[in-house]
C-alpha cells in the first residue's frame, strides 16, 4: 500500500477509537457527578415523595453500563435522547445550537483566519522593523485580556455608548443574513482579536523558520523580491504547521466560546452545555461532550492529514 | 400654547401622533427636549394605557432546560412565561391585599374548614373552550395527586377533599386555614383545560397572551389573544417578549441600548450607576425575600441555645446590608417575618451586634473551641461568601471560631443546603405568615431547614390558621415569631430588596414586593408609550 494511504489509514482508526475512548469518559464522568438530576430539577422545591416520582420517571435507577450501551446503541443510530428536564428531543433543540455555533465560528473563522495569515506574513516581510512590532504588539495584547473584559470593554463603548451593534446577539431564524450578522458583530470581534495572536505568531515563526532554508537562500540571489520569496517558496512549505494551529483555533471557535456565548446572550451549544450541567441533564451533557469530542477529533485529524499530505518525503517514497 | 402642547401630548398617549414628533413640534414651539418629555411622560400616566407595540423583557433565570409547564416552574423566567398564558382563582396585590381573579367571590364555612371558589362565568381558554369548575378541580388534581411533582404539593397537602357543586369549587381542609385563598394564589396553580392533564406545558390557559415562540434559554414570544376575558386589566401590548439575559452585565447593557424595556435583578452595586442613565430609572422594592445563614438545631453543636443566641448576637446586619446589599435591603431579626406582611408586630425588639452579649452566651454554651464550620456558596445568594467572611470577623471580635467552607455553587441545593448542619442559604418569603411558617418551620414540613421541631410552635400556627379575628391572629403570630427569634437555627441578618430596572417609555409600572418585575407580572400588566 502506498504510505500515504497507509498513514492515512492509520490517522483515520485512531481518530474513532480515540472518539469511543471519549464516549466512556464522558459517560463516566457525567455519571459520578454528585447529586441527580432530579433532585436538581426540582430545585429548592424538591420533596422526597416528587423526588421519587420523578427518579422512577426518568430511568434513574437502573445499572450504569445498561445506561451506557442504551446510550451508545442510540447515539450509533443517530437518536441522542430526550432531555430528562423538559422533555425535549436533543437532536432537534441541538441541531439549532450547532447550527447556531457553526455560523458564529464560521464568521469569525472567515475574518480570523485570512486576516491572520495576512498579518503574519506582513509581519515576516518587516521583520523586526515597526508594523513586525506593531502587529505583534496588537495582537499580543488582545491575547492577555480575558475574552470577557475584552468583550465588556467593546459592549460598553461599541453598543451602549455608540450604538452601533447590538450588545445582545440573540439570533434566531426569522432573521436575514444581514440582521444575523448585525448582531453577531460584537461576539465575531471578540473573537477575532481573541484567537488572532496565536494564528498570526505560528504563521510568522514558520515562515521565519523556513526562511532560514538553503533553498530560500537560493531564490534571493535569483533576486526575486522578498514578498515573492515568502509567497512562492516559504509560505507553501510553511502550511503544514500554519495548518495545524489554524484548526486548534477553529476547534475553540467551536467548543472554547461558552463565555462569549455567556456574555452576549449568544444561543450556542456551549449556553445550552452549562444550563444542563447545572441541572444534571445527563442525556444532554453526554450528547454535547460527545460532539465536541468529535469536533476536536476531526479537526485534529484534518491537521495531522494535510501535514502527511504537505509532507514531500512522503509524497515521494523512495 | 401650553393648551396646544397638551393636546398633541395626549394625542400622542393615545397613538395618533409618534413620540419623535411630538418633541420636533413642541421644539418649534420653544419647549425643551426634556421638558417636552417630562410633560409626554405625565400625560401618558394620566391618559392610561397604550395599547399596541412589543414588550421586552430581559430576565436572569432562565436556563435551555425551561418548560412551559406551571407545575415545574421554579425560576425566574419560567414564571414570567406561564403569566402570560396562565391565570390563577386569586392573586395577591401590590399592597398585600386578595383580589378574586378566576374565582369570581369565595365563602368560608364558619369554621373555615370548608370553602367555595365561585367560579367566573364566560372566561374562555385560548383555545376557545370555556373553563369550568371541573377544569379548576382537575388542576388541583394534578397538583395534589401522589405521582405529583408539582411545586405546589406543599400547599395542597392540608386538603381533605375537593370537589365541584353547581358553580362552585369547594374544598375541604383537614385543619382550618383562614388564609386557603391566598394559597390559590400561588402561581404554580394556573388553570388549565383538563387541569392540563394531557399536555401541562401547552401553554393554554385564561391569559391575556398565546405562546408565539418557546425557544428555552435563549427567548419566549407571546401574542396578545382576542378573546381574553379581563383586556382593561392586562395584556396591552400587541406582543411581549422574555428574552433570558442571565449574565448581570449583558442585562444593565442591553436595557441601556434599549434592546430591551425591563431588567430583574440589577446587582446592588451598580443600581446607583444605571440610575444616573437619562432614559430609565431603577425601582427598587423591598420585600420579603431573605439571605440566612440556617443552623440545624438537632445536630451539635447547634442543638445548645446559647450557641445560637452567640452566633445572633455576633452577626452584624447594619454591615452586611451596607456592604453585601449596598443598602439596597433592611435589617432582619431573625424571624422570616418583616413589615411586609399583613399582621407583622413591628414593637418586637430589633436585636443588634453585641460582642458583649455574644461572649456571655458563647461562654455559658460551654463549646470547646472546636471550629465552627458555616458551609457558603454564591449559589445560595448574591454575595455569600462575602457576607460569610465577615460574619466570621465579627464574630471573631467575640471569640467564637467560625470556619468558612466553600462549596461549588453546582448542586449546593441538593448537597449542602438541608443537608450539612450549617450552611448560608436564601428564602423567597411567601405572601403571609402562615404559608412561610408552614413552609418552613412546621415540624412535619419538608423544608423544615432549620429542623425546628417544636409542638407547641405547630399548635399556635395551626390556631392562628383557624383565627378568623385578625387582632388574635397577630398576637399569636407575634408570640411564634418571637419563638423563633429567641430559640430558632435560623440566623436572618438581612431583607433583600428587589432591583429592577425600567425604561421610561414603558408605562403602567406600579411596585409590587410580592416578587421580582411585579411579581413577574410586568410583562402582561405594563405598557410601552411610544409604539
Amino acid at each position: 500500500m502506498h504510505p500515504i494511504l497507509k498513514l492515512l489509514a492509520q490517522r483515520l482508526a485512531l481518530g474513532i477509537v480515540l472518539l469511543f475512548a471519549a464516549s466512556v469518559l464522558i459517560f463516566v464522568g457525567t455519571t459520578i457527578l454528585p447529586g441527580d438530576v432530579a433532585q436538581s430539577i426540582l430545585g429548592q422545591s424538591a420533596t422526597p415523595q416528587a423526588l421519587a416520582n420523578l427518579r422512577t420517571e426518568l430511568g434513574l435507577n437502573d445499572p450504569p453500563v445498561a445506561r451506557y450501551f442504551a446510550w451508545l446503541g442510540g447515539v450509533l443510530q443517530g437518536d441522542l435522547g430526550t432531555a430528562l428536564t423538559n422533555g425535549r428531543d436533543i437532536s432537534e433543540s441541538l441541531g439549532g445550537r450547532f447550527r447556531n455555533t457553526m455560523f458564529l465560528a464560521f464568521w469569525a473563522a472567515l475574518v480570523s483566519v485570512p486576516l491572520a495569515i495576512l498579518l503574519g506574513l506582513i509581519a515576516v516581510r518587516f521583520r523586526d522593523r515597526w508594523p513586525d512590532k506593531l502587529i505583534s504588539g496588537i495582537t499580543l495584547t488582545s491575547i492577555s485580556i480575558p475574552e470577557f473584559l475584552i468583550g465588556y470593554v467593546l459592549m460598553f463603548f461599541v453598543a451602549v455608548k455608540l450604538g452601533w451593534a447590538p450588545s445582545v446577539a440573540m439570533i434566531n431564524d426569522s432573521m436575514t443574513l444581514g440582521q444575523k450578522l448585525n448582531a453577531i458583530s460584537l461576539p465575531v470581534a471578540v473573537l477575532t482579536l481573541v484567537v488572532l495572536a496565536h494564528m498570526m505568531r505560528m504563521t510568522r515563526a514558520a515562515i521565519l523558520n523556513v526562511m532560514q532554508s538553503a533553498y530560500i537562500e537560493t531564490a534571493e540571489l535569483k533576486g526575486l523580491s522578498t514578498f515573492e520569496v515568502i509567497r512562492k517558496h516559504a509560505f507553501p512549505n510553511a502550511i503544514a504547521p500554519i495548518v495545524n494551529v489554524v484548526m486548534l483555533n477553529l476547534a475553540y471557535l467551536v467548543v472554547g466560546v461558552v463565555v462569549i456565548e455567556v456574555v452576549f446572550v449568544y444561543p450556542g451549544m456551549g449556553q445550552y452545555l452549562v444550563d444542563h450541567v447545572s441541572k444534571r441533564d445527563v442525556p444532554v451533557v453526554q450528547a454535547c461532550g460527545l460532539i465536541f469530542a468529535a469536533v476536536y477529533i476531526v479537526l485534529n485529524m484534518v491537521a495531522d492529514i494535510v501535514s502527511i499530505l504537505a509532507n514531500p518525503r512522503l509524497r515521494h517514497p523512495k | 400654547m401650553n393648551e396646544q402642547l397638551q393636546q398633541m401630548s395626549r394625542d400622542v398617549a393615545k397613538g395618533r401622533m409618534t413620540r419623535r414628533e411630538f418633541v420636533g413640534r413642541a421644539a418649534a414651539l420653544g419647549v425643551t427636549a426634556v421638558a417636552a418629555n417630562a410633560m409626554l411622560a405625565s400625560s401618558a400616566r394620566a391618559a392610561g394605557p397604550v395599547r399596541g407595540g412589543t414588550l421586552k423583557l430581559g430576565s436572569s433565570g432562565g436556563e435551555s432546560t425551561n418548560t412551559m409547564d406551571p407545575a415545574l416552574t421554579a425560576s425566574e423566567v419560567p414564571l414570567s412565561n406561564i403569566r402570560h398564558w396562565g391565570e390563577t382563582l386569586t392573586e395577591v396585590n401590590p399592597d398585600g391585599t386578595l383580589e378574586h381573579w378566576l374565582a369570581e367571590s369565595v365563602e368560608p364555612s364558619a369554621d373555615a374548614k370548608t370553602w367555595a371558589f365561585k367560579i367566573r362565568k364566560g372566561v374562555e381558554f385560548s383555545n376557545g373552550k370555556t373553563m369550568t369548575p371541573e377544569d379548576v378541580l382537575k388542576t388541583m388534581q394534578r397538583h395534589s395527586n401522589d405521582e405529583s411533582k408539582s411545586g405546589a404539593l406543599g400547599i395542597m397537602k392540608g386538603i381533605a377533599d375537593m370537589k365541584v357543586d353547581g358553580d362552585n369549587f369547594i374544598v375541604e381542609l383537614e385543619t382550618a386555614n383562614a388564609d386557603l385563598p391566598y394559597l390559590m394564589a400561588d402561581y404554580h396553580l394556573m388553570i388549565q383545560p383538563d387541569g392540563g392533564m394531557d399536555n401541562p406545558a401547552a401553554g393554554i390557559g385564561t391569559g391575556a397572551y398565546t405562546i408565539e415562540f418557546d425557544e428555552p434559554g435563549v427567548r419566549h414570544g407571546f401574542k396578545r389573544r382576542d378573546n381574553y376575558w379581563n383586556p382593561d386589566k392586562r395584556g396591552f401590548t400587541e406582543f411581549s417578549e422574555v428574552l433570558v439575559l442571565n449574565d448581570a452585565t449583558a442585562r444593565t447593557a442591553a436595557l441601556q441600548s434599549g434592546q430591551v424595556h425591563m431588567i430583574n435583578r440589577v446587582e446592588p452595586k451598580v443600581a446607583s450607576l444605571l440610575d444616573r442613565a437619562p432614559n430609565l430609572s431603577v425601582k427598587s422594592v423591598s420585600g420579603r425575600g431573605h439571605y440566612v445563614f440556617i443552623a440545624h438545631i438537632d445536630t451539635a453543636p447547634f442543638d445548645n441555645n446559647d450557641l445560637r443566641l452567640a452566633l445572633k448576637y455576633a452577626i452584624n446586619r447594619v454591615e452586611l446590608v451596607d456592604k453585601i446589599l449596598r443598602g439596597y435591603g433592611s435589617v432582619g431579626n431573625d424571624m422570616p417575618i418583616n413589615k411586609s406582611y399583613p399582621l407583622f408586630d413591628n414593637t418586637i425588639e430589633q436585636r443588634t451586634y453585641d460582642v458583649a452579649k455574644a461572649k456571655e452566651h458563647y461562654a455559658a454554651s460551654g463549646h470547646d473551641g472546636s471550629p465552627i464550620i458555616l458551609r457558603v456558596s454564591d449559589g445560595a445568594f448574591p454575595g455569600a461568601v462575602d457576607a460569610a467572611s465577615l460574619f466570621q470577623q465579627s464574630a471573631q471580635a467575640a471569640g467564637i471560631p467560625l470556619e468558612i467552607k466553600r462549596e461549588p455553587n453546582d448542586g449546593y441545593w441538593s448537597e449542602v443546603w438541608n443537608v450539612q448542619p450549617f450552611c448560608a442559604s436564601y428564602w423567597g418569603g411567601r405572601p403571609v405568615q402562615d404559608q412561610m411558617y408552614t413552609t418552613a418551620y412546621l415540624s412535619t414540613a419538608d423544608w423544615n431547614d432549620t429542623r425546628w421541631k417544636r409542638p407547641e410552635f405547630d399548635e399556635m400556627l395551626l390556631a392562628a390558621r383557624a383565627e378568623l379575628d385578625n387582632a388574635k391572629r397577630k398576637e399569636i403570630y407575634s408570640k411564634m415569631g418571637q419563638m423563633l427569634r429567641n430559640e430558632g437555627g435560623l440566623i436572618l441578618p438581612m431583607f433583600n430588596d428587589f432591583i429592577s430596572g425600567v425604561a421610561n417609555n414603558v408605562g403602567g409600572w406600579e411596585d409590587d414586593p410580592n416578587g421580582e418585575v411585579m411579581n413577574n407580572k410586568s410583562s402582561i400588566k405594563c405598557w410601552v408609550m411610544d409604539t
